[in-house]
């Protein structure tokens, strides 16, 4: 199923001109990651311009990204295929597709959702909510308990005064509340 | 004449005072920098003025699930930087990064900018800028005068500068000079007196953003960064970064002793003499001390 739409809903969300590529697998050279990938940066906008939308959300490689913006950096095009794959996870995220790595959309929201209540992020919160929710409860407890030895992680979150302001801010990006345009 | 030497004198202790926005990780698992940062710069004379009531940049968190909310966060401390109109210095380069990006669009005048201001309620005057904390130290207060406060020059370690991802991308947000091949760090490095190995991974990626979602692809990076630091002949590393060197300092895997790691701040510290120094990299989880002992540093 293509959707010969997608191209302009990735392009307004990531704010690029992907049609502007010529692929010439700059993005792809530079990627500390795309062993990692199955298509790699330049085949991922080639696959927006042909609009596979549906493939695209559900593929792994969005969530293997680093976000190290290299492949922006030299791109002849400036495009940031960085933002483009963001935009991809975006979608992906808020349109419930059944994504490849639901433990990362899992972190990120608990993250969001402590800065939402506490205006600043909560390491033990954070963590300890992740590994009951992902069940994945062992994973760098060694580290973990050596940085509360050294008192690194407070066990007690600092909550910030004006906590309503952070809250507002979020209410107006709430894609359940309202639905707010951005790009150009 | 006298007059005008004084005059310049005055407008030098007008600049040197900043916003400081610390960020959660220097209130956690980077304490050890923001405790650097304080101490480098009273001695420095430099007063930082930390942001009343900040709250967090949300990370990569909004920028994965949420990218409007990931500009319009940021924005909130904007506004409460505006008001004092003091440059606002942010140390961690994540939070950097963010705060940077949000400053791009208002000062690009975008629709963005329009929904940040509207989220935020506030109207942006772009009286102040947001620094990184490289580019102050580097360029803002120079290398003459760090170099004038070194007492015990870094003699016999042999280190890398690495700058890893987001102080220098995306290259039109950052705004870093040379963001292919930096040499800001370097500089530094060589200015306290310690032997800068030349490498060329200072611009490569230690896969922070996933250490702790996907720690199988930060491992990968950072074993291979550390790999080719040791060929370089570094016993150091030094990170601008508390990302950078949460993720270099747990996800090394490869057999051997592991690499210690340096903020630059606390190299600093230790050029200038400064007593409290070794307390600082007590609290890494790659202990430093016998490297150290062993140059009688």
């Amino acid at each position: 199923m293509l959707d010969i739409n997608f191209i302009d809903q990735v392009n307004t969300l990531s704010d690029q001109a992907i049609q502007l590529c010529y692929h010439c697998h700059k993005c792809t050279a530079g990627c500390p990651v795309t062993d990692q990938m199955e298509y790699g940066p330049d085949r991922i906008l080639r696959m927006v311009q042909f609009g596979e939308k549906e493939k695209l959300l559900k593929c792994r490689d969005i969530w293997i990204c680093v976000a190290c913006e290299t492949c922006g950096a030299r791109c002849p095009n400036e495009i940031d295929a960085a933002r483009v794959l963001g935009a991809l996870r975006e979608i992906a995220y808020s349109e419930n597709v059944a994504v490849a790595e639901p433990g990362a959309v899992k972190f990120h929201k608990l993250f969001l959702l402590l800065v939402k209540n506490m205006g600043r992020m909560h390491e033990v919160s954070l963590l300890a909510l992740h590994k009951l929710w992902t069940m994945n409860l062992f994973s760098d407890l060694p580290a973990g308990a050596r940085l509360f030895m050294m008192g690194k992680v407070p066990l007690k979150p600092h909550l910030i005064r004006r906590q309503g302001e952070v809250k507002r801010i979020y209410d107006a990006f709430d894609p359940k509340k309202k639905q707010v345009s951005h790009g150009n | 004449m006298a007059i005008n030497v004084s005059e310049s004198e005055i407008q030098l202790s007008k600049l040197m005072e900043y916003s400081y926005y610390p960020g959660c990780s220097l209130h956690s698992t980077a304490r050890e920098f923001d405790d650097s940062i304080q101490s480098i710069f009273k001695t420095l004379d430099i007063k930082l003025y930390e942001l009343d009531d900040w709250n967090c940049c949300s990370a990569a968190s909004a920028t994965t699930l949420n990218h409007a909310l990931s500009l319009a966060l940021p924005g909130r401390n904007l506004a409460i930087a505006q008001k004092s109109g003091r440059d606002m210095l942010i140390p961690c380069t994540g939070c950097y990064n963010r705060h940077k990006s949000t400053e791009f669009e208002l000062k690009r005048n975008s629709l963005n900018s329009t929904m940040i201001e509207a989220a935020v309620g506030f109207k942006y005057q772009g009286n102040f800028e947001v620094r990184s904390l490289l580019d102050v130290v580097g360029n803002e207060i120079g290398m003459d005068r760090i170099h004038q406060h070194v007492q015990k020059p870094l003699t016999g370690l042999k280190v890398v500068g690495y700058y890893g991802c987001l102080l220098l991308r995306p290259t039109k947000i950052t705004q870093f000079e040379n963001p292919e091949k930096p040499i800001l760090l370097m500089e530094l490095l060589q200015t306290l007196g310690a032997e800068v190995m030349p490498w060329s991974y200072a611009m490569e990626c230690c896969g922070g953003d996933q250490t702790l979602v996907r720690p199988e692809i930060a491992v990968r990076l950072v074993n291979r960064l550390v790999e080719h630091a040791r060929e370089a002949g570094a016993q150091a590393m030094v990170t601008v970064c508390p990302l950078c060197q949460m993720s270099l300092e747990m996800r090394q895997t490869a057999p051997g002793t592991k690499m210690p790691l340096f903020y630059f701040t606390e190299l600093i510290g230790l050029a200038f003499g400064l007593k409290e120094a070794p307390a600082w990299w007590k609290k890494h989880l790659i202990s430093p001390e016998n490297l150290m002992n062993s140059l009688g540093l």
